[in-house]
């Protein structure tokens, strides 16, 4: 990626190109997110990877599971781009196979980190008496590294992909909490609150309709570092092998099966090990990308 | 200070009391008799009830976590199940390991971070910042496991310059130790490397556009005294932080690559334990890394007013 220098010249692409007619938030975010090149450059990989996971079971160019022990460890060839493995079978197809799982386990995890982390972040934020609970109890499980905390919930739960899914929404919870709490403690504080709360509106009604809506920018963001980060911790965890289970092949575990054999047949790890970087690192950028561009200080500064 | 002293400490108890009851949770969040499945599937009912009783798994939750507390208090982190020894015996045996690696680890992550970081501040929006910003994000997202396993295959394997795991025979003296943890700190000290380096690049970038550093400019000071003697010491406090988060994180980290190089420290017996639901261990080094964590924050808290002359608590 270093050999792409990020621009700050907005680049004439068709899509801000169209995105700058309309006036809609969505459009707008577009146009500011795409300002720099290398942004997107990431959007088009991280999309890319997408539909690959997607299409995974239809696309991939062999069987990812069919074996052939006469074929197996063999190097990148015209016919096996990525060589094959321990039993024959084809790396690529694996690797996009494992591209499906692991953005599914990134995914879930998000899912499952954003509702839980908005639900705790609005209740600490508006309901002032379980405000200091709440924010103890997330210092408590901060207290801990994510891999360890995320380690010990898998010990107490077992491997299996929907555990991990369980145990990293978890882990990453609070981040989101934090952030949502932050920013309700200012939104709260608005005006229009005021004005919805003298006009007898109800709590649930302030809360989701009035302040939620003005808290997406940040739990937007978090939610992209939080599916890059997911991704980096599900693969240590199968690396560890107290991850999802051996047998589905997600990158993590691509790499944990060739520890035996990478040091004659180093493609086992390079193309798994490249698939996470390049998916880790797309989903930074885009992050960066979103924050830089929703930051109403950045934007007053243009 | 020591108002400020005591409170911090206060709040820190509260935190702790806190993580001990998240730990106590885990071994009790079990699906089914946490006596049973530590025990697997040959044990007897004999034998269950007699590890429920050692365990106390027989008494109310809360009495259970009160005698939990009474055991921490006094420093006693049980028995493992599978190593026949205390706790925090195993713990301290294995501890050594992972000491070295982590400031070996922080070591490289630092004099890789801060001078780079310093220099793309000093140089801001030229190719020397680009590069070093585009590396560090790409740094960031290298699983610290596979820049393990590239050096084994290159720097270990196709070149013999350092050896491929393990930690040298029991009588090896702390050089060769070190030797050992060369390749392991290399990997855990790369993709932390990123946070520093990018925190030192913000924290400069913040203190160099104050006025007094347009002033010690404009005096005729030479850019490198300005940088390094006025912006770099009132740049050192998140600096600092982010150092005292990353040692932590490190410990942490260390889990995994003590299992690509085969090293017996304190994340191979977590690893080891979880495979085999040894959860008297797994609690006690849960407790014991989120102690450090904890305490390496108000370290680098109380740090600030060496740092920092104008703090005062």
């Amino acid at each position: 990626m270093a050999s792409v220098p990020a621009g700050h010249g907005s680049v004439p692409l068709p899509s801000s190109a169209k995105a700058g007619n309309s006036r809609s938030p969505a459009a707008l975010l577009l146009r500011q997110l795409f300002r720099r090149r290398l942004v997107v450059l990431s959007f088009l990989i991280m999309l890319a990877i997408l539909a690959v996971a997607l299409l995974a079971p239809w696309i991939t160019p062999f069987n990812p599971m069919k074996m052939d022990i006469l074929g197996r460890l063999k190097p990148p060839t015209a016919a096996h781009w990525f060589g094959t493995d321990e039993y024959g079978r084809d790396v690529l197809s694996r690797v996009m196979l494992g591209a499906r799982l692991s953005l599914l386990v990134g995914l879930l995890v998000v899912v499952v980190a954003t509702v839980l982390g908005t639900l705790l972040g609005l209740a600490a934020g508006y309901i002032r008496p379980l405000d200091g609970l709440l924010m103890r109890l997330t210092d408590a499980l901060m207290a801990f590294p994510d891999i360890l905390l995320a380690i010990a919930f898998m010990a107490a739960l077992g491997p299996s992909l929907y555990n991990v899914v369980l145990a990293l929404g978890i882990v990453y919870t609070p981040r989101v909490a934090r952030v949502v709490r932050a920013a309700c403690l200012v939104v709260r504080e608005m005006p229009f609150i005021e004005a919805a709360t003298a006009l007898g509106a109800s709590t649930p009604r302030i809360v989701f309709l009035h302040i939620l809506p003005n808290l997406m920018s940040p739990i937007l963001v978090q939610a992209t570092f939080i599916f890059a980060y997911a991704i980096l911790t599900e693969a240590a965890l199968s690396f560890l092998g107290v991850g999802v289970p051996p047998t589905t092949p997600t990158w993590g575990n691509m790499i944990a099966s060739a520890q035996q054999y990478f040091q004659q047949a180093d493609w086992l790890i390079l193309f798994p090990g490249c698939a996470i970087v390049l998916t880790v690192l797309s989903l930074q950028i885009v992050g960066d990308g979103l924050r830089d561009a929703l930051d109403p200080r950045l934007q007053k500064a243009k | 200070m020591l108002v400020y002293i005591v409170r911090r400490f206060a709040g820190m108890m509260v935190v702790m009391l806190l993580v001990a009851m998240v730990v106590f949770l885990i071994a009790r969040v079990v699906p089914g008799d946490p006596a049973a499945v530590m025990l697997g599937s040959s044990a007897t009912p004999d034998d269950i009830a007699a590890l429920r009783g050692r365990l106390g798994l027989d008494e109310p939750l809360l009495t259970q976590f009160l005698l939990y507390l009474g055991q921490i208090v006094r420093f006693d982190l049980g028995e493992s199940i599978f190593l026949n020894r205390p706790v925090a015996q195993a713990l301290a045996e294995r501890s050594e390991l992972t000491g070295l690696l982590t400031m070996m680890s922080v070591g490289i992550a630092m004099l890789i971070g801060v001078p780079v970081g310093i220099l793309s501040a000093a140089k801001r929006g030229g190719l020397v910042d680009q590069t070093a910003v585009g590396l560090a994000m790409l740094a960031a997202s290298i699983p610290s496991f596979w820049i393990g396993l590239t050096l084994i295959k290159y720097l270990a394997v196709d070149h013999a310059w350092f050896p491929v795991a393990g930690y040298g025979p029991p009588d090896a003296d702390l050089l060769e130790r070190m030797r050992h943890l060369v390749l392991p700190a290399i990997a855990l000290g790369i993709p932390n490397s990123a946070l520093i380096l990018r925190f030192t690049r913000t924290s400069m970038l913040d203190v160099m556009s104050h006025d007094y550093v347009r002033t010690a400019r404009a005096k005729g000071l030479p850019p490198l005294v300005v940088v390094l003697k006025h912006a770099l010491r009132n740049a050192m406090i998140p600096i600092l932080t982010v150092i005292g988060l990353t040692t932590a994180v490190m410990i942490a980290g260390a889990i995994v690559t003590e299992t690509v190089f085969g090293l017996p420290g304190v994340g191979n017996l977590i690893v080891s334990a979880v495979l085999r639901r040894d959860y008297p261990v797994i609690q006690g080094a849960l407790l014991v890394v989120s102690a450090i964590y904890v305490l390496i924050n108000l370290t680098v808290d109380l740090l600030y007013a060496v740092v920092d002359p104008r703090v005062r608590y």
